[in-house]
Parts: C-alpha cells; sequence; structure tokens
C-alpha cells in the first residue's frame, strides 16, 4: 500500500513538466480549494496571516543583519551595549517569525486532515446511495484506493503545496521591495537571473513532459502484464511456458526502466541546475556589488531607492537576500507541479463524488404493527395492510442501453404463493429479483407491492419489506451473532439464536470455537460455502421480512449440505411470498408457479405438472439432468 | 544490481564533488569580501570572482551527474527487482503461489519496488550529501575560527538529540498510522463487494457508522502524528537563530579582538544553515528509510523464497506410457494441516479413462494435481509409466500429463497464439484439428477473424463455456499421453460435453484421461469411477457395480437423476447473470 506518504519530507514526484496553464484547467483543484475555503474560512484566513507574518520577519532579519554589520560590528569600538540591544530586537523578529510559522503548520493539519475526513466522510456517504449499476461496472480496487491514494495525495497540496506557493509569492514580492530599496543594479542582476532559471526550469519541465507520459504508458503496460501473467500463473506452469514469459517480461521492463530513467534524470537535473543558478546570481552580485561598492559611485541608478550608496553590509545582506529571492522562483514550479499532479487524484475523487444516487423519490413508507403484521402508510396518511401481492406488468430492462435483458415480463405472486425461476445463466432470473427490490430502474412496465407501485415506496421501506438471500453469500468481520443481527439491529441474542435454529444453523454455530462468538474473518473466510449460506439464511430470518427472494445455491456443495440448505429453505419460506430462482428440481416442484426463463422473456408458466405436459423447454431442462 | 553498479558508486562521488563545491564558494567570497571589497583591490574581486564562477560551473556539473546517475542506477535496480521477483516466481510451486496470492505478488512487483526505487535513489543522492554537508561545513568553520564553532557543535548535539527522540516516537505511531489505513481499507472494502446486502437489508446508515468511526480514527491518530512532526521546524529554527545570535554576539567581540574579519562571519552564518539544514534532511531519511523497508522486506520474501520443489539430479524425459499408479499417498497443503488426501491407492492403466467424482473438498482436485506434480505428495509414491513422478524433468513430466485446470485461463493475444501454448510450432490444421477434438472448431469460425480473433486479457470475451473448450484443446496440443481434466467441461452444456468425451475418445486413443467432475452425466461413460469424500477413496469401480456396492455413489446418482438433478447446469458459466 502506497498510503500514508512521507511525513514532512517531500518525496518528489518526477517533474510532469506541468504549468501554470495546466493548473489553471484544472477544475477539481479548484473546487477543492473551494470546499476548503467554505469549510475553513477562518482557519486559513489565519494561516495566510501567519504566513505573512513569517515571511516579512524573515526577511526583517535578513535586514537586520545589514544593520548588525553596517552599525555595530564593522565599527565596532567596543560598545557592546548598543550591539545587545539589537540582538535582542532581532531575537524578538526571529522568535515571532518561528511562532508564525509553527502556528500556521499547526493550522493546515488541521486543515488538511479535516478535509480529508470530511471528504472521506462525503465520498462514503455518497457512495451507500449509488445505485447497483455503479458497483457493476466500476473495479472495487479502483473504488478503494480513491478513499486511501487519490485523498492522501490531498495531504501534500493543503498542507505544504498551498502554503508554500503562497509563502513563495509573498517572499518574491517583498524581498524584490527591500532589494530595490538596497540597490538597483544589483536587483536588476537578481531579477534577470530569477528569470533565466525560470525559463530553464519550464524548458526541462517541457523535455520531462514527454518522458513522463511514456513513463505512464510503460507502467500500465508492466503492470498489465504482472496482472495477467501472475494471475495465469498456474497456466505457465502447467504448460512450461515459463521461458517464454521472462522474455516478454524483460522485454517490458527494460522498456519501462528507460522511460522512467530518462524522467527521474530530468527531474534531478531540475534541482542542481537551478542551485547552480543561484550560485552564479550569488557570485555575480557579489562581483558586482564590489565593484560598485570600490567604484563609489553614487548616481541614482547605482544605488537603491533609499539614495544610499552601497556599502559592505548592504552587499552582505543583498547576498542573502538573493538567496530569499531565487529559491522560491523554483519552489513554485515545483508546487504547482505537485498541485497537477494530485489533480489526476482530485479528478477521481470528485468523479466518485458526482456519480448519480439512485433516485428514491417514493413517499410511502412501513411500519410494523406486530410480529409478522405490517403496513404501508401513504402520504395523506391512509394505510393499506402489507399483504406480499407482488405483481410485475409488462416490464422492459436493459443493464446497458440497446442490450435488452427483459422483455415483456408480466407476473403476479399472491401473498404466501411460491414462484420459481427457472432457465439457464443469462436468462435473466437474478435480474428479476433485481427489480423487485428496485436495485435497477426498469425502462417500462411497472412493479408494484400490495397495488402500490415501488417507484411511490421509499425505498428503504421497500427493500426492508423484502427478506434475501444471496446465492453468493457475504458477511462481514466480526461475530457470528453479528452477522446474523445484520438481518434486524435491535434484535436481541435471543431471537438472533431462536432465527439460527428455526433454519438448522444452530448445531454448526454450536460447534464453532467460540459458539456464537467466534469472529469471522473478512467474508467467513473461515467458514465453508455452506456454513456461511446457512448463516445469510438466519440472517434473513431474524429480519423476518413479508416477502422473500431466494437465489438457491448451486451444486459446488456436498450433498449432505446441499440438504442441510434445502432444509433451511423451506422453513424459511414458510407463510412468506417468496420469489426463489431455483437450480433444483425439488424446489420447483411444489411451487405454485413456475417460470421458465429464456432470454428474459418468459417462455413457459405453470405447475411442474402442467409444464411437464407441455413438452417444451421445461420438460427439456428436466430430462437434460436425468439419465436414460 | 550488476550493471547499473558502477552509476550507484560514482553517485556520491559526484555528489560529494558537488557539496565540495558548494562548500568551499562561501569561503571564496569570504576572501572576496575580505580581500578584495574590503582592501579595494579591483584586482583581487576579479580574481576571486573567477575562481568562483569555474567553481559553480563545476558544482553544477557534478550536480547533474550525481542526478542522472542516480536516477540511472535506481531506475536499474528497480527494473533488476522486477526481473529477480518475475524470474523466482516462475520457480514457484503451486504451494509457492498459493503461499503468496496473485494480488499479493502483484503490489510487491508494483507498488513496494517504486517505493523502494525512490528510497533508494533519495539514498544515494541525499544521504551521502547531508553528512558531507554538515562535515564539510563544519570543517570549514573550525578553519575559520575554531572557538565559535564549538557553539555549533553544541547546537548541532541539541539538535541531533531532539530529532533522535522525535523520530524514535514518530516511527511507533507509523506502524499505527498504517493499521488505520487498514482499517478503513477494510471497511470499504467488506461494504463494495457486499453492497447488494447492505441495499437488500437497507443497512447504508449502519455502514456509514462504521466507516466513520474509521476514518475518524485514523484522522485523529494522523493529526496526532502530523503535529508532533511539525515541532521539526520551529525546534531547527529555534537553534539556528540561536546560533546566529550567539555568533553575531561572540563574532563582534573576535572582530575588535582582530581574531575575525567581517567577510568570515558572514560565511559562519551561511555555514550555520547548511549544518542545520543536512541535520534535518538526515532526519527525514531515515523517517523515510524505515517506511520503505517494510516494501523492502516484502520484495526480499519473493526474491529468497526457494521453490519447495526442484528437478532432480538426473531427470528422466521420457514418460513410457500413460500408467498411473497411487501408493499409499497422503497429501497436505499446508505443513500440519489438514490431510486433503489420505491413504489413497489407485491404480490406472494406460489408455483407460477414469471418472472421478464427490462433493466439494472431497479431495477430487488435490487427487488430479498430484499426477502431474502440480504439489508434491506428502506420503507415499505417485507414479506416471512406472516412475516416480519426481524423477522426471518438470518439463517433460507436463508435457506428456496434460492438466486443465479448473479455472480456465486464457491470455491476451489471438485464438491461435492461445492454442500454440500448447505447443509452440503446431500447424494451423494441427489447431484447428484439436479444436474439432474439443468441440470448439464450430465457435471459432464463427466469431468475426476467426483463428485470428484477438481475445482480451483473460478470454473475457468468450463464454465461460467457449473458454473451456478453447483450454481443452490447447491441452490436447501437447500431444500426451494423460490428460487430467478438472471440472473442465463445467460450463458447457450436456449434449456439447458428450461430443467433446465423443472427440477424445476419437480423435486420440490410448491415452488416458482423468475426467473429474460434479455432473454424474461426465463420468457415467468412463470405464471405471473413483469416488471420493473426505480426501480418502470409497469407491473405484464400474458405474453398475458401483451403483450396488458404493452407497455415496448411489445417493450423487439419483439425487442427480432422480428428480433432484440440478436445472441450470447446462448453462452454468456462460455469463454473468
Amino acid at each position: 500500500m502506497s498510503a500514508a506518504p512521507g511525513f514532512g519530507m517531500r518525496q518528489r514526484a518526477p517533474h510532469s513538466g506541468a504549468t501554470l496553464k495546466d493548473l489553471r484547467q484544472s477544475k477539481t483543484v479548484w473546487r477543492l480549494f473551494k470546499y476548503i475555503f467554505k469549510h475553513y474560512k477562518v482557519h486559513v484566513g489565519f494561516a495566510l496571516l501567519c504566513i505573512l507574518v513569517s515571511s516579512v520577519t524573515s526577511l526583517a532579519s535578513s535586514l537586520f543583519t545589514r544593520t548588525l554589520i553596517d552599525d555595530y560590528i564593522a565599527p565596532m569600538t567596543g560598545d557592546y551595549g548598543a550591539l545587545a540591544v539589537a540582538l535582542w530586537k532581532l531575537g524578538a523578529i526571529l522568535l515571532a517569525g518561528i511562532a508564525a510559522g509553527y502556528a500556521q503548520n499547526l493550522i493546515m493539519i488541521g486543515v488538511g486532515q479535516g478535509t480529508m475526513l470530511g471528504l472521506r466522510k462525503n465520498l462514503f456517504r455518497g457512495m451507500q446511495r449509488l445505485p447497483l449499476g455503479y458497483f457493476d461496472s466500476h473495479s472495487h480496487g479502483d473504488i478503494m484506493s480513491v478513499y486511501t491514494n487519490d485523498v492522501d495525495t490531498l495531504r501534500q497540496v493543503i498542507g505544504n503545496s498551498v502554503p508554500n506557493l503562497f509563502k513563495s509569492v509573498v517572499t518574491i514580492l517583498a524581498t524584490f521591495i527591500s532589494m530595490v530599496v538596497m540597490s538597483l543594479p544589483l536587483t536588476l542582476v537578481a531579477v534577470v537571473m530569477a528569470f533565466l532559471m525560470y525559463k530553464v526550469t519550464t524548458s526541462l519541465g517541457k523535455v520531462s513532459k514527454k518522458y513522463f507520459t511514456e513513463r505512464q504508458q510503460n507502467l500500465g503496460a508492466v503492470n498489465g502484464f504482472i496482472e495477467e501473467m501472475v494471475s495465469g500463473q498456474r497456466v505457465i506452469k502447467v504448460f512450461c511456458h515459463e521461458e517464454q514469459a521472462m522474455t516478454a517480461f524483460g522485454t517490458l521492463n527494460e522498456k519501462l526502466r528507460r522511460s522512467v530513467f530518462n524522467a527521474n534524470k530530468i527531474s534531478n537535473i531540475i534541482m542542481p541546475v537551478n542551485g547552480n543558478i543561484g550560485e552564479f546570481c550569488y557570485v555575480l552580485l557579489a562581483l558586482i556589488g564590489a565593484g560598485i561598492a570600490l567604484s563609489g559611485a553614487s548616481a541614482w541608478y547605482m544605488c537603491g531607492l533609499d539614495g544610499a550608496a552601497l556599502t559592505l553590509g548592504t552587499i552582505v545582506s543583498f547576498l542573502t537576500l538573493q538567496r530569499n529571492f531565487t529559491r522560491p522562483v523554483s519552489q513554485i514550479s515545483n508546487e504547482i507541479n505537485s498541485i497537477v499532479m494530485a489533480s489526476a487524484g482530485t479528478d477521481r475523487l470528485y468523479a466518485l463524488l458526482d456519480e448519480k444516487p439512485e433516485v428514491d423519490e417514493g413517499l410511502v413508507t412501513l411500519e410494523k404493527v406486530s410480529a409478522r403484521k405490517w403496513q404501508w402508510r401513504l402520504p395523506d396518511g391512509s394505510v393499506i395492510p402489507l399483504e406480499g401481492l407482488v405483481s410485475l406488468e409488462d416490464v422492459d430492462f436493459s443493464y446497458v442501453p440497446g442490450k435488452q435483458v427483459l422483455t415483456d415480463i408480466t407476473l403476479t405472486a399472491y401473498p404466501g404463493q411460491k414462484i420459481a425461476f427457472v432457465g439457464g445463466t443469462g436468462a435473466g432470473k437474478t435480474t428479476i429479483t433485481n427489480l423487485i427490490n428496485r436495485f435497477y430502474e426498469i425502462e417500462d412496465g411497472t412493479v408494484s407491492c400490495d397495488g402500490i407501485d415501488v417507484r411511490e415506496i421509499a425505498k428503504d421501506s421497500l427493500r426492508s419489506s423484502l427478506g434475501i438471500v444471496l446465492q453468493e453469500t457475504r458477511l462481514f468481520s466480526g461475530t457470528v451473532l453479528e452477522n446474523i443481527r445484520y438481518g434486524r439491529l435491535d434484535a436481541t441474542d435471543e431471537e438472533c439464536i431462536e432465527a439460527a435454529r428455526s433454519v438448522y444453523a444452530d448445531s454448526f454455530i454450536r460447534r464453532l470455537p467460540q459458539g456464537y462468538d467466534t469472529v469471522l474473518s473478512a467474508d467467513g473466510g473461515n467458514l465453508s460455502q455452506g456454513e456461511r449460506q446457512l448463516l445469510s439464511i438466519a440472517r434473513a430470518a431474524v429480519a423476518d421480512p413479508p416477502v422473500l427472494i431466494l437465489d438457491e445455491a448451486t451444486s459446488s456443495i456436498d450433498t449432505r449440505t446441499e440438504r442441510l440448505i434445502q432444509r433451511s429453505m423451506d422453513s424459511i419460506m414458510k407463510g412468506r411470498t417468496t420469489f426463489v430462482i431455483a437450480h433444483r428440481l425439488s424446489t420447483v416442484r411444489n411451487a405454485d408457479y413456475i417460470m421458465v426463463l429464456d432470454h428474459g422473456r418468459i417462455i413457459e408458466r405453470g405447475k411442474h405438472a402442467e409444464l411437464l405436459a407441455l413438452k417444451g423447454q421445461y420438460w427439456r431442462l428436466c430430462s437434460g439432468s436425468e439419465i436414460q | 544490481m550488476r550493471q547499473y553498479k558502477w552509476a550507484a558508486w560514482l553517485t556520491p562521488v559526484w555528489t560529494t564533488a558537488e557539496v565540495v563545491m558548494g562548500v568551499l564558494i562561501p569561503y571564496v567570497t569570504a576572501s572576496l569580501i575580505d580581500k578584495g571589497s574590503s582592501a579595494g583591490e579591483m584586482a583581487e574581486v576579479y580574481r576571486y570572482g573567477g575562481i568562483m564562477i569555474g567553481m559553480a560551473l563545476l558544482s553544477l556539473l557534478f550536480g547533474m551527474l550525481a542526478g542522472s546517475f542516480a536516477a540511472y542506477s535506481s531506475t536499474g535496480l528497480a527494473a533488476n527487482l522486477r526481473a529477480a521477483m518475475y524470474r523466482n516466481i516462475q520457480r514457484f510451486s503451486f504451494s509457492d503461489i498459493d503461499k503468496f496470492s496473485t494480488a499479493g505478488l502483484v503490489t510487491r512487483m508494483t507498488t513496494d519496488v517504486s517505493n523502494v526505487q525512490n528510497a533508494f535513489q533519495m539514498l544515494l543522492r541525499t544521504s551521502f550529501r547531508a553528512p558531507l554537508n554538515m562535515i564539510s561545513a563544519l570543517v570549514m568553520c573550525f578553519l575559520i575560527n575554531a572557538r565559535l564553532s564549538i557553539i555549533f557543535l553544541l547546537a548541532m548535539l541539541v539538535l541531533m538529540t531532539f530529532l533522535s527522540i522525535l523520530i524514535a516516537r514518530a516511527a511507533k505511531l507509523f506502524r499505527q498510522v498504517f493499521e488505520r489505513y487498514d482499517a478503513v481499507n477494510a471497511v470499504v472494502q467488506e461494504n463494495v463487494s457486499a453492497i447488494r446486502v447492505v441495499k437488500a437489508f437497507v443497512r447504508e446508515n449502519h455502514e456509514i457508522s462504521k466507516f466513520d468511526k474509521a476514518a475518524l480514527s485514523l484522522f485523529s491518530l494522523n493529526v496526532r502524528v502530523e503535529r508532533m512532526m511539525a515541532l521539526n521546524h520551529p525546534v531547527m529554527n529555534l537553534i539556528v537563530n540561536a546560533c546566529i545570535i550567539a555568533v553575531s554576539w561572540w563574532g563582534a567581540h573576535f572582530i575588535v579582538e582582530g581574531t575575525l574579519t567581517t567577510g568570515q562571519l558572514t560565511s559562519l552564518f551561511s555555514y550555520i544553515m547548511t549544518i542545520m539544514a543536512s541535520l534535518m534532511m538526515l532526519s527525514m531519511i531515515i523517517v523515510q528509510l524505515t517506511q520503505s523497508a517494510a516494501s523492502g522486506a516484502r520484495i526480499a520474501e519473493v526474491i529468497t523464497e526457494e521453490p519447495d520443489m526442484d528437478d532432480p539430479a538426473d531427470p528422466v524425459t521420457e514418460v513410457r506410457d500413460g500408467s498411473i499408479d497411487f501408493e499409499n499417498v497422503s497429501f497436505s497443503y499446508g505443513r500440519g494441516g489438514d490431510y486433503a488426501l489420505m491413504d489413497i491407492d489407485l491404480h490406472i492403466k494406460a489408455g483407460e479413462t477414469v471418472g472421478v467424482i464427490g462433493g466439494t473438498g472431497s479431495g477430487k482436485s488435490s487427487l488430479g494435481s498430484l499426477i502431474s506434480r502440480l504439489y508434491d505428495a506428502s506420503e507415499g509414491v505417485v507414479r506416471v509409466g512406472g516412475r516416480d513422478v519426481r524423477e522426471y524433468s518438470m518439463k517433460a513430466l507436463r508435457q506428456q500429463v496434460a492438466n486443465v485446470l479448473q479455472k480456465s485461463t486464457l491470455f491476451s493475444g489471438s485464438v491461435l497464439e492461445n492454442l500454440r501454448w500448447g505447443r509452440e510450432d503446431a500447424t494451423e490444421e494441427e489447431c484447428v484439428e484439436a479444436c474439432r477434438m474439443a468441440a470448439a472448431d464450430e465457435f471459432v469460425r464463427e466469431m468475426p477473424e476467426g483463428y485470428q480473433t484477438h481475445l482480451e486479457q483473460g478470454g473475457t470475451n468468450l463464454s465461460g463455456g467457449q473458454r473451456q473448450r478453447l483450454c481443452i484443446a490447447r491441452a490436447l496440443l501437447k500431444r500426451p499421453k494423460v490428460l487430467v481434466l478438472d471440472d473442465a467441461t463445467s460450463a458447457v452444456d450436456t449434449a456439447t460435453d458428450a461430443r467433446i468425451r465423443e472427440g477424445l475418445r476419437k480423435g486420440s486413443p490410448g491415452i488416458t484421461t482423468v475426467i473429474i467432475a460434479q455432473r454424474i452425466l461426465s463420468i457415467l461413460h468412463a470405464d471405471r469411477i473413483v469416488v471420493m469424500e473426505g480426501g480418502r477413496v470409497i469407491g473405484f469401480d464400474t458405474h453398475a457395480r458401483l451403483l450396488e456396492t458404493c452407497p455415496v455413489y448411489r445417493e450423487i446418482y439419483e439425487m442427480q437423476s432422480g428428480g433432484e438433478g440440478d436445472f441450470d447446469e447446462a448453462a452454468k458459466g456462460e455469463g454473468r447473470l
């Protein structure tokens, strides 16, 4: 994990050659700034003030060196009293600067981390409201990396880059003013050198940009290769393809090395180049300064704005000032680069934040009257008892526009009935159940519950009325009991255990090392698939929903566990409207209605015997698994 | 390292040269001010000015050299690390791959390597520069004025003590920070992968409060660590400034005494900055290195992992025939773990077709993988063609014992390229022939570019059943003596399954075939059937006789045929929905 990047020390990203123009164009960075400004107005204001104070004090202290040398040290006659006073003054100024710098740092840490916390919270809240389609179409790894890597890049931007940028600008301005006051000719030299530095940095940046893009591409290629080949490593072994894999990897690896080298080389060179232009400037100023001071020139253009001729002390202070002037120039370019680099992260972050949430405009809500008795409360205050009558009328649906998955689905489940869906994978069985609890929005037709269009029911209420057991069981890290309680958060321990008992999960749970208090690792890895399925049935049982959707387990469970699960499912179905995605004949046979699906259409419907008599698809499905 | 070693060694040399130049420049400046400006000698000013410009030029040159060399050697190191890891992964046995997990290996080869690369580059460039800067600046100070320099030494000691306390405390916190990142990650990961459950049970708010808790605890620790590290700057500045004031005070005295010049005093000021900044940098390097040390350790694990399987000294390369014998074989995946197979004693004749059936976890796949020595038996001997599988070279064995794995993996590239994994020099006709046997020819021809059609990574543009058929064809191209099909037709419908069996029977007579399956229909027609339960063989006979003698077999048979059969087996795995 690349989270928690260096604290304090900056691990510089290679120079991507980003410029002010790129920064201006990065909309999400500006949105981030707006967000910060909105939530931390006072903090930011105070931090800026602190930066101002610390820049000014550092300037003042370099200027003070001049006074110190010219007025106290050089003409020193032995009067240490005045010197002591001067040094106390200097000390006070410096201390103020240090305090301001520290205060600014502390404030920005709060702002930075606070913003990160706020954004993370917003991200998660927003994500909970996203439609399922989002999760289908985005890799989980990518989603997770937004929370850690992308949010983390903000730490640098808020904590360092932005304050430094501001500080650099203030420093350049303040230094410029004092340089002009001290000496016009020397200022001219310093400005020319700073400009040169800026030019060199941007032109190196341009070269770097090309290599940087190349680096990104090659990095992608190598990562892709590793991902594919390491996942397929077992096949490589079985086919003794090790040599070929190595050769292919070698080529990609060398290409990556070359481009990373080129990109890093340029960004490594930028620093010494700037540093040495600074040195040149220093030398040049010392030379020219000495020249002017020696010649005793006192024409106005040879002096500063203060009109005083160049003194030794002035040269010394000027030399210090010059460093303050040139350093920020290269720093500005670096910080802009950092911010632009981070903008890729903010782009992804805001993309997730901007995702459209699920539509939820329903006003009908669900109320529990007593055990197993529920009612719908309409917006006008009237109530309709929840019976469990579910119907679909002429429903069309597609996940991706243009690729219709369900066509003309019409069916009604009367209270207490058991409806089985049968058909090959891809026929649309799971999709129908996904529409009943409105995981996805239908294109055409209506889905209704007790005569109320599901779109008029508040989503939370609708889903609370439906229990669901998925074939792919998902458990959470926590104890067994906590996992069962996930079905109803206010269920007592006894209720949870009772639910487990009712679905025959109790016996295996008691055999676990700590029984109901056994801690499950992430996604219940320490349980077998059958046991996980039993737990998820218990979870649905404790919720005690009026309507149930069951996705039966397939054959990857041994016959005994399968029977246990079957028994468990049968017990939970009693007295509820149930939709079952059936994989086993035994489930189907006693269903009130069997819907045979094929390519998103109901092609046959009826009871077991009726359908067999048809000698159609259902008959073929049955006989397909029979042995002649 | 090898070819990049010289660059790595030269980097500090250039850095040293650059630092020496950088340190000397203020020294010369002092001379320029004292001998030139103060003395009023323009000639001296030019002389020292010239020297300084020359030195700055040299310093630039060395700086650039150091930068490029550091980039060269650190990227070289990264490339070599990746290559070394990849090379060793190629030697990994199946159990080694299990141990590291695919995701773990990928992170090590990408994120961890770039962490180490950055750390190494920084190490080369700054870890020499910082102490060098510090020492040479200190030396210069002593040259200028030994008495004043004592102040620096004292200041340095104070700063060093402070920094080491700070680092020690921070390092402890860093580890905790990583744990809290993991906690945040875990909540997001669980939430995203279980989003259907979350939504179905309307537990969004419950999840939000879980997340907020994790995020808040990360936040508070991060703030703590950062606040602690933020002390660095003010403390250093305090010390630096105290030095400046002290030096000004004593310096003034010395100037009056005549033991110090004004120029020297200015040089001292700039050396103070250099010394303290170097110390600071040094402390940061240490922090950074402790952080990337974790990555280094993870990489080392992969590189130094000794594959637990190797070719024998004098390997046999020819498998005589397709007979398979298990003699008292027991097998467990982990050392000392539960046994996946126990006391297996099986003798399969060359050319026989054998079915293997049993519930999940009964040991079917483990049995199959021992034949081509994907794992080594913990006890007992597995023989192929009459010889212990450990006597063969692995390459030869796996070439002649083809194993079609449960998970059908294809690679990006054309269909033909994928097939030729089986045999590199197979002609197109041979590939087509293999496809015909595996009932794959038809659908391949229907694809837009037939055998030249490009497959996406993992073959995602094919259905599960199509992938499985190509995998079988790929294995057939090896012209193996033994073919192990590990649930390799689970996603094809019953009719196609039958056609594949038929194709195998006709297309490659004499080949020993082991068919591992969930579906009884796939193995019904085998010469003999192995029934497994709980890692043991509980029946090995023909279908007819097993029905009489083996109750478990009868139960499976009745469940799948007598009205409790599976419905959508036919199309299982053909798509997501």
